[in-house]
């Protein structure tokens, strides 16, 4: 199928609307439009960040998993009780591959599970108690940690127990820093307004601690990278580039990131912020309290490396903006050949996103440069401010969807057809089953880095294997082809 | 009374940006702009007004106030 016009896209969001009431039709209607890049602002063609529809099939997280999952989890030397019952904690165990460099146990505690594992009489009798115990256990048994985050699980909001009062006493008592996090699962309409509370808390008890400290060291190149989580050593292949360039990177939030780096980030000179959809809060913040700039970057596709290098470069004086152009030079030279191999295998393919807050629109230049083409795109968790961001880079027409159900996005990829489909591991086995070629885009298919020229290599050659993989012409059983099939399959 | 961030974008146009409601627009009018009187009614790109009680200088930017629905 070609390229869809704007009508043909609203009747087919129109055709897949047509199952629902007429109530939840009305209301996920407004989730749904076909792109249109001469728009400013995303809020007159779609609407997000909106509690999710009963009943319907939806992808999202929960506030926790915002704030322990994705913000604190990732800060390997402090240790991060999910405070609550066993589960929530328990099944997202190390699931999200954020890499780390320490001796898990020792002095990094990134994929292990602490938690208070409440029963019912914790739930009766309140777990405060159990929080202090566990507090000093915790400090016995791994005293190289460097400070305790209590993550909230959905009962403790709802008995009203005072972890701050828990937390400010045993901060004294280990005499480390012990972080209350109110990100208890039932607030907010996603893992969104986790992230918000997350960067609060950190704004609240993490950054101020070294305001009237200035013994760190800063030269006037120091940078850090924030809202870069690390997924197969994403930050890794992003500050190598950076260092190269000549800048300092003094912290990394928060993959691979610790508990100082944190604390001397208002030291830095320039912020660069990765994911704009959990860490703008505390950029913006930083900005006004400390007075450091924050820049959006994309380091997915020479192209958009480039680019972002030569806008970070813009901060700077001659020696860093000749440091970009050196950088740049030298990877793109790399790169040619890369490309040059599978942009072939891979050119005019058409590619659908659903991913979480920032990966739908980044990743659409890597695809690009590949000669492929984002036909439908959408966030599970995005606000307005990321639609706005999208609508620029996607083409006329082609899908937005928010919140995608999983009735529309099946709909969606039956009638779009598109050659692959980058999204997480809820929906791969559906798609995979229907035939069609996918990635997981949260954790990179147990693949990556995909960030910097490094990861771009591993993208391409990952994107090729999948989609170019004989399995699937392979679906339909030899003696059940028709003879025009086994044709085809033969050629 | 949403607290509002003002900030300078990269073009150096003011934004106001109101996180709550992810709503973030460049500055269109500012009712008081004088060196020794600054805030009222300010209105931003898509038509929303909102009103900060007048300052008795122009903020340094960015800064966070808290704002009526103008
Ligand atoms: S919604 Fe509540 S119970 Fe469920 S995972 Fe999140 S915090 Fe745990």
């Amino acid at each position: 199928m070609s390229t869809m016009t704007t009508e043909q896209t609203e009747a087919l969001i129109q055709e897949v609307l047509e199952v629902y009431p007429e109530k939840a039709k009305k209301d996920r209607a407004k989730h749904l439009a076909a792109n249109d890049p001469t728009l400013e602002q995303s809020n007159k063609c779609i609407t997000s960040n909106k509690k999710s529809l009963p009943g319907v099939m939806t992808i999202r997280g929960c506030a926790y998993a915002g704030s322990k999952g994705v913000v604190w989890g990732p800060i390997k030397d402090m240790i991060h009780i999910s405070h609550g019952p066993v589960g929530c904690g328990q099944y997202s165990r190390a699931g999200r591959r954020n890499y780390y460099v320490g001796t898990t146990g020792v002095n990094t505690f990134g994929t292990m599970n602490f938690t208070s594992d409440f029963q019912e009489k914790d739930i009766v009798f309140g777990g405060d108690k159990k929080l202090d115990k566990l507090i000093s256990e915790i400090d016995t048994l791994f005293p190289l940690n460097k400070g305790i985050s209590v993550q909230s699980e959905c009962p403790i909001g709802l008995i009203g127990d005072d972890i701050e009062a828990v937390s400010k006493r045993k901060s004294k008592e280990i005499d480390k820093p012990v972080v209350p996090v109110r990100c208890e699962g039932f607030r907010g309409v996603s893992q969104s307004l986790g992230h918000h509370i997350a960067n609060d808390t950190i704004r609240d008890w993490v950054l101020p601690t070294r305001d009237n400290d200035n013994s760190f060291q800063t030269t006037p190149y120091d940078v850090s990278i924030i809202g870069d989580y690390n997924i197969g050593g994403d930050a890794w292949s992003s500050r190598i580039l950076l260092e190269e360039m000549g800048l300092r990177v003094v912290s990394q939030w928060s993959g691979d990131g610790t508990l100082s780096e944190m604390e001397l980030t208002p030291k830095v000179k320039l912020n660069l912020l990765h994911c704009y959809r959990s860490m703008n809060y505390i950029s913006r913040h930083m900005e006004e309290k400390y007075g450091i700039p924050w820049v959006e970057y994309n380091f997915f596709g020479p192209t958009k490396i480039a680019e972002s290098l030569r806008k970070i470069a813009s901060y700077f004086d001659d020696s860093i903006k000749e440091g970009a152009e050196r950088v740049i030079a030298k990877y793109n030279a790399e790169m040619e050949p890369i490309i040059a191999k599978f942009r072939p295998r891979l050119e005019g393919k058409r590619v659908m996103l659903y991913v979480g807050g920032l990966r739908p629109r980044h990743t659409i230049g890597a695809y690009e440069d590949l000669g492929m083409e984002v036909v439908g795109a959408g966030y599970e968790f995005g606000h307005n401010d990321d639609y706005d961001r999208t609508i620029k880079e996607m083409g006329n027409a082609t899908l937005l969807y928010d919140d995608v159900t999983g009735y529309e996005f099946e709909e969606f990829v039956k009638a779009v057809k598109p050659d692959l489909i980058g999204s997480g591991i809820k929906e791969k086995y559906i798609f995979q089953k229907m035939g069609i070629p996918f990635r997981q885009m949260h954790s990179w298919d147990y693949s990556g880095p995909y960030h910097g020229y490094d990861g771009f290599a591993i993208f391409a050659r990952d994107m090729d294997m999948t989609l170019n993989n004989p399995c699937w012409g392979k679906l339909i059983a030899p003696w059940k082809a028709t003879g025009s099939e086994a044709a085809a399959k033969a050629a | 009374m949403p607290m509002v961030m003002l900030r300078e974008n990269a073009a150096g146009d003011m934004t106001l940006y109101v996180a709550k409601k992810d709503l973030e627009d460049v500055v269109t009018s500012i009712e008081f702009d004088q060196p020794d009187k600054w805030g009222g009614t300010i209105t931003i790109g898509d038509g929303t007004s909102f009103y900060i009680d007048p300052l008795d200088c122009p903020p340094k930017l960015p800064v966070s106030l808290r704002a009526r629905r103008g």
